[in-house]
């Protein structure tokens, strides 16, 4: 039944509305990229000037994270959904000040930080021009991604208490995976008329491409960190 | 410092809590794939994996 419901928005989708939907998206999507660095920033030099704890990072996701579950979906199809997905972004930009400092710390860390930010910049341009041109429809994805998600938490959390330096390094492996996933799934989407809502895209492919670049760093700052 | 790994812990339980339902409703609704539609995907994922490998190499 869902499957008839699918193919008939697909096919109710003009073309002229989907364009709107995926240029509405990538112009807000850059914007909240270029805000978030920018607070990302900040938050670094705050950090290592010694003004911010480490705790901000967990504090700014939970609050990211409520305004997704709980803001977002009220707001989503007014004009207070594009405050929200500021707040969003400019939240979990501002929580990597901290990690970003500790990074920068270390020897090779401006060159950890630097890989790690034009790796993310690849993969989700590799990701998204292939699933634009292709046109391909991933739809079938949804499922298999939202489960591996799943079993990618269950493991930190049995990570928080274990501290396995190889688990850690297997989730990060795998949550690229994961989110590269999701980039192919949400272009798709937002290609074959799934998706309309372009506040509610942006927040997506931004969650994607910010796992995979704290993701690519973790990885990068274990295999490549000199200290 | 424990008490962080405490509030890691619960938050990452709220998200687990908040998506298993999403999740379960999620698979049940999608739709299978095609025969041959796996290769799109696998194509890119191992383009990625191979990318972050290279990554690792460079630093």
């Amino acid at each position: 039944m869902s499957e008839v419901q699918y193919y008939s928005e697909r096919a109710a989708m003009p073309a002229v509305s989907v364009n709107k939907v995926i240029k509405n998206t990538y112009i807000l999507l850059s914007a909240t990229l270029l805000f978030s660095a920018v607070m990302a920033g900040i938050a670094t030099v705050m950090s290592q000037a010694g003004m911010l704890p480490p705790i901000v990072g967990l504090l700014c996701s939970i609050a990211a994270i409520g305004l997704v579950w709980f803001v977002l979906p009220k707001t989503a199809n007014s004009a207070k959904g594009l405050g929200v997905v500021f707040a969003i972004t400019g939240l979990l930009g501002f929580g990597l000040g901290p990690m970003l400092a500790a990074y920068l710390s270390l020897s090779n860390g401006p060159q950890i930080v630097a890989t790690a930010f034009g790796g993310t910049g690849v993969i989700f341009l590799g990701l998204s021009g292939y699933a634009l041109t292709t046109r391909k429809d991933f739809s079938f994805l949804g499922g298999f991604l939202v489960a591996g998600l799943l079993m990618v938490l269950v493991a930190a959390l049995a990570n928080i208490f274990l501290a396995m330096p190889a688990l850690s390094l297997a989730i990060s492996a795998i949550v690229i995976m994961i989110m590269s996933g999701f980039i192919l799934y949400d272009t798709s989407r937002m290609v074959n008329g799934g998706e309309t809502n372009y506040v509610v895209m942006t927040v997506g492919l931004y969650l994607s491409i910010f796992n995979i670049f704290v993701s690519l760093l973790q990885l990068l700052g274990i295999m490549g960190g000199e200290d | 410092m424990d008490w962080m790994k405490i509030l890691s812990a619960l938050f990452i339980i709220a998200m687990i809590a908040w998506l298993w339902p999403r999740a379960r409703r999620m698979m049940e609704d999608s739709r299978k794939a095609e025969p041959g539609e796996w290769g799109g995907v696998l194509l890119p994922l191992a383009a990625v994996a191979g990318f972050v490998v290279l990554l690792i190499m460079m630093v």
